[in-house]
């Protein structure tokens, strides 16, 4: 193979796109647009909305009136009047909801229902905001008429951390396995793992565009005539891999920086303990990162193993992207000028991208499963499920058995999709099931 | 001595056999019409010879040298399905294409300019393809086909859409590269075309060829015997004792029988009286011979 026949396609396929106005576009309006929504919906969220409300309350039995109320989201005014004609009137008087909570006869008790009146419908965050401010209304109630003593209530929660005990070579606690590093890993993970998913399919797809391009025009037995059908496929690959380097470095310096512009635009707005209010409705989960400090956090991050993981996430980018981008290359050229006739071949490409998503949730939950050692041994899937697993330090021999499998199946894919291409492009007029493109393997060149 | 040789080359394709033991010569210098209905095999000979894909058996040789990788920079090739790549400029994607054939930048700079400034079109460097006609492309990939000086040069339908004046001005230029020691092979439906450019053809169905020759030996062998003459005044000769293919007022076509000679009519015609004004035998045309060949 000519390699300044390779490099002339690549750099060609290369500046032909960079230089296009919808990829400058493209690129720089992805961070802008993020932005952009991340700005939105913080401003939705602290200017109110569906998340701050006036609520106008009746409370027969003064529980909920009494009680210290610290929410930022609602705004609780009570009032005497009886509750049919509060029901009428509490849209006249500027509220946005009316709650009667009736009498609470007995401190046994634990369940009280309690009904609201409003005109819009309420979310579930809404509902379970509202029942947790009445909840704990109650629950201090209980506790100052049930005459316990509030440090020895305090006293019955209890936390347990569970802790790596192991320790590593130089006594030091080892940090691998610690909580911290394993919501952190599961963040790195499924973002590495998502950024491949992406990455096969957009970039993937850009080379397949490209393949069907340079048959409709029918440039390509031009081309052909001048360099091998495999170095102009290679060639394409290689300037559209080119591509999407170029977009994820800009993007990789841009949303950082329109991360940290917005959220200090918006912290300035903000009031963070409505942000945590809303954060701990939005999920339910306990606060997670909230049990640890900033300077933990970078900390763990610093722990990880970045000799390993860098590098190997650029293996398996370049792998996962080279073997998916050869056949999306194969198919572009058996589709040709059809694409509607040409669907049912992109099924090989997109159910095992698909199932590797799939199986890469399943991998954050259990890394060392049997799924996830298979998924990231497995070429098809190892490019998105090895780098979710990177973080949570796999065994070594795995990700150099799953890099030497990674290896061997590009040159395979390589040499598979090379066997298709150079019939498909030449191929007009002809529909394409598999059981052809399965005899094109076996055309002599 | 020939620029191209092929000998009993074959391909097959699954179940079809596209080239099936061809062999012929394409003298150098000379302008070789390949020639064939729709299927004989023509492109799939023509994807041979530009390496685009190899035969099953059989030899090929380029200037006396076995067919091998280096020989694309010395073939300039216009398949008949061509395009460009519409969104590039003329400049750049001559300079590509060039570069493809092996050409360093600065002399593919040059020749390019040479031939932008023989068809007066330097102003289109910077012009994206989408914005030239479809006439003004087909000047673009001619260009193209023969920016890196090929030895021989294979053109398969090159003049369709072009207008009579662009058919002329390629025609002239397929002239002057042979009178600068190129070799063209030419590949066409259109008969009136070969008949007017090619000095040599082959005919080849179904895979084989079925005739070569100089375009004037294909002619005489298959001629009929058919002689037309041309009179004028009053006297219409009599001819009933011949075999009359047509006759009108001044003129009359005769078929012979295979050893009578032209002179003999000619002689009877005279000894009638008649005024003869033109007096010639009738070569069957390429087209005829080529649809009696390709039917049969």
């Amino acid at each position: 193979m000519s390699m300044d026949k390779l490099w002339l396609i690549a750099k060609r396929e290369y500046l032909v796109r960079v230089k296009r106005k919808a990829f400058i576009i493209a690129t720089l309006l992805t961070p802008i647009g993020l932005g952009l929504l991340m700005f939105v919906s913080g401003y939705l969220a602290a200017k109110g909305g569906s998340s701050s409300k006036k609520i106008l309350v009746k409370d027969d039995s003064g529980v909920f009136e009494n009680a210290k109320k610290t929410s930022k989201l609602y705004t609780f005014d009570f009032s005497e009047a009886p509750v049919d004609r509060l029901i009428e009137d509490y849209k006249t008087q500027g509220y946005d909801l009316f709650l009667h909570i009736p009498e609470f006869k007995d401190n046994k008790l634990t369940r009280q229902q309690v009904d609201y009146f409003t005109t819009e419908k309420l979310g579930i965050t809404a509902i379970e905001g509202i029942e947790r401010n009445i909840e704990n209304a109650f629950k201090e109630y209980k506790i100052s008429v049930s005459g316990i003593d509030r440090g020895l209530y305090d006293s019955f929660k209890m936390t347990v951390a569970l802790e790596n005990g192991a320790k590593d070579e130089d006594g030091g606690q080892e940090d691998t396995s610690g909580k911290l590093s394993i919501i952190i890993g599961t963040v790195l993970g499924g973002a590495m793992g998502f950024v491949m998913y992406m990455v096969i399919f957009i970039y993937g797809g850009m080379v397949m565009r490209s393949v069907m391009e340079e048959k409709i025009n029918r440039i390509v037995e031009v081309v052909i005539s001048s360099v091998k059908p495999t170095t102009l496929m290679l060639g394409k690959i290689l300037g559209v891999g080119g591509v999407g380097l170029t977009q994820l470095a800009i993007w990789l310096i841009l949303i950082p920086l329109v991360t940290i512009g917005v959220t200090s635009v918006m912290g300035i707005q903000q009031d963070p303990a409505q942000l945590q209010e809303l954060a701990a409705q939005a999920n339910g989960l306990p606060q997670d990162l909230d049990d640890f400090n900033l300077a933990q956090i970078l900390d763990e991050v610093k722990k990880l193993n970045w000799w390993l993981i860098i590098p190997s996430f650029v293996v398996f980018f370049f792998g996962g992207y080279f073997i998916y981008s050869s056949m999306f290359a194969a198919i572009g050229s058996a589709i040709g000028d059809d694409m509607g006739e040409g669907q049912q071949l992109m099924f090989p490409i997109i159910i095992p991208v698909i199932l590797a998503f799939v199986m890469m949730q399943g991998t954050i939950q259990n890394p060392n499963g049997g799924m996830a050692i298979f998924g990231s041994l497995f070429p098809l899937t190892s490019p998105i499920i090895m780098p979710s697993r990177l973080a949570f330090d796999p065994p070594l021999w795995q990700v150099f058995l799953s890099i030497a499998i990674l290896v061997l199946s590009c040159w395979f894919f390589a040499w598979l999709a090379g066997r298709i291409y150079r019939v498909g492009i030449l191929m007009y007029g002809k529909k394409i099931s598999f059981k052809e493109l399965g005899k094109w393997l076996f055309y002599k060149a | 001595m020939s620029i191209l040789s092929l000998k009993n080359v074959v391909k097959q394709y699954h179940n079809h056999r596209a080239v099936d033991g061809v062999s012929f010569e394409v003298e150098k210098q000379k302008i070789f019409g390949l020639l064939g209905p729709n299927g004989a095999g023509k492109t799939s000979l023509i994807r041979i010879i530009t390496t685009i894909t190899g035969a099953d058996s059989g030899e090929i040789y380029i200037d006396g040298e076995k067919l091998s990788t280096h020989h694309p920079k010395d073939i300039g090739y216009m398949p008949e399905e061509r395009g460009l790549y519409k969104k590039m400029k003329v400049g750049e994607q001559l300079l590509y294409l060039s570069q493809l054939k092996g050409l360093s930048t600065k002399e593919a700079k040059e020749n390019i300019m040479h031939w932008l400034n023989k068809f007066e079109i330097t102003d289109w460097w910077n012009k994206k393809i989408e914005e030239l006609s479809k006439g003004m492309q087909q000047k673009i990939q001619f260009v193209a086909t023969v920016v890196h000086n090929p030895k021989l040069i294979i053109l398969d339908e090159p003049f369709t859409g072009l207008d009579p004046i662009n058919t002329n001005l390629i025609k002239d230029e397929i002239a002057q590269l042979k009178a600068n020691g190129a070799s063209i092979i030419f590949s066409t439906h259109r008969m009136e075309q070969v008949e007017e450019i090619c000095e040599d053809i082959v005919l080849i169905n179904a895979g084989k060829v079925v005739l070569e020759g100089s375009v004037s030996e294909v002619k005489q062998k298959f001629k009929e015997n058919q002689f037309r003459i041309e009179f004028k005044g009053d006297r219409i000769p009599d001819f009933s004792g011949y075999n009359i293919i047509s006759k009108d007022k001044n003129s009359v076509t005769i078929k012979l029988n295979p050893n009578t000679s032209g002179n003999e009519i000619l002689k009877y015609a005279v000894q009638q009286g008649t005024l003869i004004t033109a007096f010639n035998e009738i070569l069957p045309s390429l087209n005829d011979i080529f649809i009696k060949q390709a039917r049969s």
